[in-house]
């Protein structure tokens, strides 16, 4: 029987899970994902993380508790730096420590570190070593590592084509289901959903938020789906240093592009209750969002008690106004 | 000529404002973070930014009253939040309509040229660099003074026979070391406090516990946002040492680490080898040592949503258990309240103390 890896459903997961999961089949390894989150396991992730940490951290304690017992190792990678410039928040860098020593009887972790800060070919090194807990030697683990980069390349370009990392990994299991989401409601509106991955994509956490406007008759975009070209030439947003966390630097380059482009009916801001890099990106949104009146803008926060009704009532409420600020508009034309 | 301010962490501002004036410089010395300070910070700070930013907003919005127009203050490199407080202070105060100037100083083995360009720029009165370095010099000396003058006072306290007369020689001696100028005149002044601080009348048969303070720096260093943590514990009998001070944290972050500043390192890498950005791994080294060395306890200051300090919170739990030692951790923030801290600092003075006699032999546990 095949040797098993599990990967919670959580945080880097809506990023890198097929790139991850087609390495390890290719080194003959089975992955496991954690289940979907439920309340059992967000209340399992409340029971284990310290108080004080965020919400998508609680969350992936909790996955860790699911898989707990059903597989036969567990994979945290300590991602420090991919893009060769930003690194990933501080517990990310100590996620697998932080795990580690708070859950017990775990299975052993994988920690491998991953920062492309060291050298061209750190990232495949680390690649290769992951390989050697299985095994696999140099040779199967590079050509598994260029195996799993094409099977990320056509992630990315899903994303790009406008599809949610959940589809587009539904997508690359089965290239079959490829089609546009069916219309049902009218749809004249085009809203930006910024924030983490991890915060909006889980739809149990970000209480379906995605859904929820798409019912509401709006077209969806993430910062995932813009190319990465796009928000590089954003440069430093007019900032004397840039944000030194990946995903927030993502975040803010894509609402400079949005705001500047204009092309876009609003703006929603999703970060998590006591955030830590959110707490700097959500002021400099909020800056820029002055300076550009045209786009109306809001922040929601969630935690692990956020309420189904309070959340649609604000999404209907800012719908509704963006709504009736265009129609006045263009009658007003 | 602009006048000139920086932020205000503990007694450090002495040293700051004798070689700022150095240069020529006109300064206003930042007062000491009150309730004001922090209602106004909280105003202007985002939510969840943690406690320094919002006393330092404050801070800043109060030295703008006094008539301040350029501020001084250290940058970063992450992945800790403080490394880009200057920019974001910088862009609420513009958004507020005031228009200032931040020096904002980054770790000068990595950008050299602007570590040039701000000396310049603070060097007012053209002193050659000969006379900068002696000035520098005579500034570091006066901080190391304080600092040795604070350190003795933790030990100290405890042993005071008669409660508050080392806070009330404390606070005069400061004043002679920062009424100094030469440095032979700082030499001096520091011998003179400590030797005042030495005096003090002691009772050396009293039973004291030792707790080393580990953390975040500001919250370490500035008293105000600390709620004067090592008075209150002084008070009830206990010796502290706290893991940090300016200098010590300035030679490991400027020049080259110091032996201590990689023991601690070493001391924390089985259990966080990654440095997680602020102060998370020095909190996990630290405990260690201190628990090696048969402390009594361990007390983290951290500022509410600290991400370094949350990713040592979590594994100190397991330090704790692994050393046999008491942890006790605040989370700061602008709700916190002086009595809750204190009744806090008395249960876990009590619970050292009784393991501690426990441990001794004694009999009674509960007498």
């Amino acid at each position: 029987m095949a040797v098993k890896v599990g990967i919670p459903r959580a945080l880097l997961f809506y990023l890198y899970y097929p790139m991850w999961q087609a390495f390890f089949n290719e080194i003959g390894v089975q992955v496991i994902p954690s289940g979907r989150t439920t309340k059992s396991i967000l209340d399992d992730g409340i029971r284990e993380a310290l108080a004080d940490v965020c919400v998508p951290i609680k969350l992936y304690y909790g996955h860790v508790t699911d898989l707990k017992g059903k597989v036969d190792y567990l994979f945290i990678p300590r991602v420090v730096c991919l893009n060769g410039k930003t690194v990933y928040c501080p517990k990310f860098l100590g996620l697998p420590d932080m795990i580690r020593y708070s859950v017990d009887n775990l299975p052993p972790i994988i920690d491998v570190r991953m920062d492309s800060r060291q050298g061209r070919f750190s990232l495949l090194k680390a690649y290769i070593e992951i390989g050697k807990y299985f095994g696999a030697g140099k040779i199967t683990s590079i050509k598994a590592y260029l195996k799993a980069l094409g099977v990320h390349y056509r992630f990315n370009r899903l994303l790009r084509k406008g599809f949610s990392p959940l589809e587009a990994m539904e997508i690359l299991k089965n290239p079959r289901t490829a089609k546009a989401g069916s219309a049902t409601t009218k749809v004249n509106l085009k809203f930006a959903v910024l924030g983490y991955p991890y915060a909006i994509y889980d739809s149990f956490i970000s209480v379906n938020i995605l859904e929820r406007l798409r019912q509401l008759g709006v077209r969806v975009m993430t910062a995932e789906n813009i190319h990465p070209a796009l928000l590089s030439l954003q440069r430093n947003c007019d900032l004397p240093k840039r944000l030194f966390w990946t995903l927030s630097d993502v975040a803010l380059k894509a609402a400079h592009l949005l705001f500047k482009r204009g092309r876009i009916d609003g703006i929603l801001h999703i970060t998590a209750f006591a955030c830590g890099p959110d707490s700097l990106l959500n002021k400099l949104i909020e800056l820029k969002a002055k300076q550009y009146r045209n786009v109306p803008f809001m922040t929601l926060m969630i935690d692990e008690h956020t309420g189904e009704a309070g959340i649609a009532t604000r999404l209907e409420a800012f719908v509704d106004m963006v709504r009736r600020r265009k129609e006045a508009e263009s009658c007003r034309k | 000529m602009s006048k000139i301010t920086f932020p205000r962490m503990g007694e450090s501002w002495r040293a700051f404002k004798l070689l700022l004036e150095d240069l020529g410089n006109e300064v206003v010395v930042p007062p000491r973070p009150n309730k004001r300070t922090l209602d106004l910070g909280v105003r202007y700070s985002p939510e969840f930014a943690c406690l320094p930013l919002k006393i330092l907003m404050g801070t800043y919005l109060e030295v703008i009253e006094m008539g301040a127009e350029t501020i001084v203050t250290s940058g970063g490199v992450g992945p800790c939040r403080a490394g880009e407080y200057a920019m974001l202070h910088h862009k609420i105060l513009q958004d507020l309509g005031y228009n200032l100037k931040m020096i904002v100083f980054e770790p000068p083995r990595l950008y050299p040229l602007n570590f040039i360009k701000n000396v310049r720029a603070l060097n007012k009165a053209r002193v050659s660099i000969k006379g900068i370095i002696e000035r520098v010099k005579r500034g570091w000396r006066m901080l190391q003074a304080l600092d040795n003058a604070e350190k003795l006072s933790h030990v100290v306290r405890p042993r005071e026979i008669k409660t508050g007369t080392t806070t009330a020689v404390y606070k005069k001696v400061l004043d002679w070391i920062s009424g100094a100028y030469t440095m032979k005149q700082i030499v001096e002044a520091e011998a003179a406090a400590l030797e005042a601080l030495r005096s003090i009348p002691q009772d050396p048969s009293r039973e004291v516990l030792r707790v080393g303070i580990v953390g975040e720096i500001y919250v370490l260093l500035e008293p105000a946002s600390n709620l004067e943590i090592e008075e209150t514990l002084g008070n009830l009998g206990v010796e502290v040492e706290r893991s940090m001070f300016l200098t010590g944290w300035t030679r490991d972050n400027t020049w080259n680490e110091t032996t201590h500043g990689l023991t601690v390192k070493e001391a924390a890498s089985p259990y966080l080898p990654e440095l997680v950005g602020g102060h998370g791994r020095d909190s996990i080294g630290h405990t260690i040592l201190y628990a090696k060395r048969g402390f009594d306890g361990i007390i983290q200051l951290a500022p509410f949503t600290c991400i370094p300090e949350i990713v040592a919170r979590t594994i100190l739990t397991r330090v704790s258990r692994d050393y046999d030692i008491p942890v006790l951790t605040f989370f700061l923030d602008e709700q916190t309240g002086k009595a809750g801290m204190t009744t806090r600092l008395e249960a876990f003075t009590d619970l050292m103390r009784r393991k501690k006699r426990f441990q001794a032999g004694a009999e009674c546990l509960t007498g």
